[in-house]
């Protein structure tokens, strides 16, 4: 048995089975329960990352389910009848983050959630999350990313109730779940008209029969749409701020991953699924909402008094740039691929830093709350104080969040600004417009929970936490620091696999 | 509920199990599986519910959690079976042990010991629906007021 050849699979698998087990191992004592999901998130970190590597210094993976082996992804009649999974550098990418904040979200909570709220269920969930996200990473059927659309929703949405003592917490679950179970349908409703029209699922298969008929035409609206309301891009954003506010912080930053894994699903249906029958209008309809959501979210993040709406406000508006970077790319690749690939590598970029940066301002969120039992800017105020270390996090994490250098988020902006600024100058000055906002916002919310006078003696916060933020914190200064190595070696392959890549993702499944 | 209803309900739910494990049984030869006979034995628990009420059925909260849990460790193991070959392979079909009779082509009235790590699944499918209806059903039974029951 060749185990190399098995990786993919196993990154989903290992954490299904991690997450089924987890419950049984809590009922027996909780520090086995413990035990069990280090040694099920170690296995997959390792796993995952095994399979990064293989992807990037052998080209795209492919692994077919149930099969006599691994590679054979054609029945006899040269027909992909199996699932498979494609991984290839952007679905390496998007595990990496993934398994980036869940490692870093499980070590958080070990100490972050209480026993008897029911600590056991939440990591149960998280590990299903996860699971649900490297499956949509990874997935090269369709159906197949239906399905894990809907683990992870099923999971995020118990995740966002966990504080059903609240009042608030069920609310945002239930709204989450009507937006979630909605942009699912419309997913559904997609994938039943493209099979009703090709007879066949295969994500790879489909890109080579696609036609861009009328019937294509709606169904990728209809797939633009379903993904756009987990992505929560404006207008369709209105889940994000509750989830966002309601979950517990390592809840939160899971919920970001899952956003961003939802991204990635929607370039993967614009760039490999439509890719042959690519139209610069669909662009610039990216364009457009990614300027919505990132002015909007900006301009709603102002007047919020809550820490974590705040930064809920924050996250969303970096979807925006995320969607403006790869939609520019989109409006130009078929007519200048280099500069197209430019924008895409903007994007992309943002993602990570993105993932780092608004994960630690979440974490740090939650330990005030932790800390103080309380998260309103009217009430918190100085402190700095006493929680050095969380003040300092939470320093990093927004001024990277505004762009400012040396942090990662001035990288990544620099690409998408420069790109959207040779589209249309009025594109970059709306987007530097709003990274101003950005920046006063954090810097007000700053002052007011952070600085001034000791208003009360918060608890201290448990190391383990710390040491969660410590790393994305790390995170944010090596990504700021050496951009160039990271675009070179994880961000240009990912973005290349969007759009010159994307005959080598046929073949890999395909043949010839 | 009325003596008549709780006659009844003492003769049926015990069939009501037994045709739920025939369709999870059968689910690789009849229509039906793992999750349709999960959600027939499921009904069984509603049906003692309604008639006896809550207290009848409050001490299988745990059971059902468990019973949930090993259901879905059951089914990712079973595709870890099939690792000889890929995953979810089905590495028991024909191989003369368990459910391993290889079918003879042609029609035949539906032998049972065939299709090898379907019938498992389906069982795994079927403790799990049944572990997880019953939880929810038994949790509505306790969040009701005490006269509603």
């Amino acid at each position: 048995m060749n185990l190399a050849a098995h990786a993919p699979i196993l990154a989903i698998a290992v954490p299904l089975l991690g997450g089924f087990a987890l419950p049984l191992w809590g009922k027996i004592h909780p520090s086995l329960r413990n035990l069990w999901l280090a040694l099920v998130a170690s296995l997959t970190a390792a796993l995952t990352g095994f399979v990064a590597v293989q992807v990037l210094t052998t080209g795209v993976q492919v692994y077919t389910l149930g099969a006599s082996s691994p590679g054979e992804t054609l029945s006899p009649g040269g027909f992909p009848i199996r699932i498979v999974l494609t991984v290839d550098a952007l679905s390496a990418f998007m595990g990496a983050i993934a398994t980036l904040l869940a490692v870093v979200a499980f070590t958080y909570a070990w100490r972050y959630l209480e026993e008897e709220e029911g600590k056991t269920l939440a990591l149960t969930l998280g590990t299903l999350l996860w699971a649900g996200m490297l499956g949509m990473a990874f997935t090269g059927d369709l159906f197949n990313l239906f399905v894990f659309f809907e683990v992870t929703s099923i999971a995020a949405c118990g995740l966002i109730g966990y504080r059903t003592w609240t009042s608030r917490g069920p609310e945002a679950a239930f709204k989450t779940m009507v937006m979630y179970t909605v942009g699912g349908l419309f997913v559904l409703l997609a994938i039943a008209l493209l099979y009703g029209e090709y007879g066949a699922l295969n994500l790879a298969y489909l890109a080579r029969l696609i036609q861009g008929t009328t019937v294509d035409r709606i169904a990728l609206g209809l797939l633009l749409g379903g993904f756009l309301m987990k992505v929560g891009a404006v207008p369709l954003h209105m889940w994000a701020p509750d989830a966002y506010g309601e979950a517990p912080a390592q809840a939160v930053i899971l919920l970001v991953a899952n956003t961003q894994t939802s991204l990635y699903a929607l370039f993967r249906i614009l760039f490999t699924l439509y890719g042959g029958v690519a139209d610069p209008a669909i662009g610039w309809l990216v364009v457009g909402l990614g300027m919505l959501t990132l002015v909007v979210a900006a301009l709603m993040a102002v007047v919020q008094m809550d820490l974590g709406r705040l930064v809920a406000f924050g996250a969303v508006s970096q979807i925006g740039y995320m969607l403006l970077g790869v939609g520019v790319g989109l409006t130009v690749i078929s007519s200048q691929p280099a500069f197209g690939l430019v924008a895409i590598q903007g994007g992309i970029f943002h993602m990570l830093n993105d993932a780092v940066a608004i994960g630690l301002l979440f974490l740090a969120v939650g330990a005030v709350e932790k800390a103080t039992g309380n998260r309103d800017l009217g009430n918190l105020g100085g402190l700095g104080h006493d929680l050095g270390w969380t003040t300092g996090f939470f320093l990093v994490g927004s001024l990277a969040l505004a762009g400012i250098p040396p942090l990662n988020g001035f990288a990544s902006k620099l690409m998408i600004y420069e790109s959207s600024f040779a589209l249309s100058p009025i594109l970059a000055a709306l987007a530097i417009l709003a990274s101003i906002l950005l920046l006063a916002v954090f810097v007000r919310a700053f002052q007011g929970a952070f600085l001034g006078p000791r208003l009360a003696s918060p608890k201290p916060v448990p190391t383990a936490m710390l040491v969660a933020m410590g790393v994305l914190a790390l995170g944010v200064l090596a990504l700021g620091l050496f951009p160039e190595l990271v675009v070179r070696h994880l961000v240009e392959p990912a973005a290349k696999a969007l759009w010159e890549g994307r005959e080598a993702y046929l073949r890999a499944v395909l043949g010839g | 509920m009325s003596v008549v209803v709780r006659t009844i309900a003492r003769i049926l739910a015990p069939v009501i199990l037994v045709f739920g494990g025939y369709v999870i049984l059968h689910g690789h030869l009849t229509p039906g599986g793992g999750f349709q006979g999960g959600a027939v034995a499921a009904s069984a628990v509603a049906l003692v519910l309604v008639a006896f009420g809550a207290p009848a059925v409050k001490r299988l909260k745990a059971p059902f959690s468990v019973l949930e849990d090993l259901g879905g460790v059951a089914f990712v193991v079973l595709g870890f079976l099939g690792l000889g070959f890929t995953f979810f392979a089905n590495s028991l079909a024909g191989m003369g042990s368990l459910f391993g009779t290889p079918v003879p082509p042609g029609p035949n009235p539906g032998y049972l010991n065939t299709a090898g790590t379907l019938p498992l699944m389906n069982w795994a499918v079927g403790l799990k629906v049944i572990g997880g209806l019953g939880t929810v059903l038994v949790l509505f039974g306790l969040v009701g007021r005490d006269d509603d029951r």
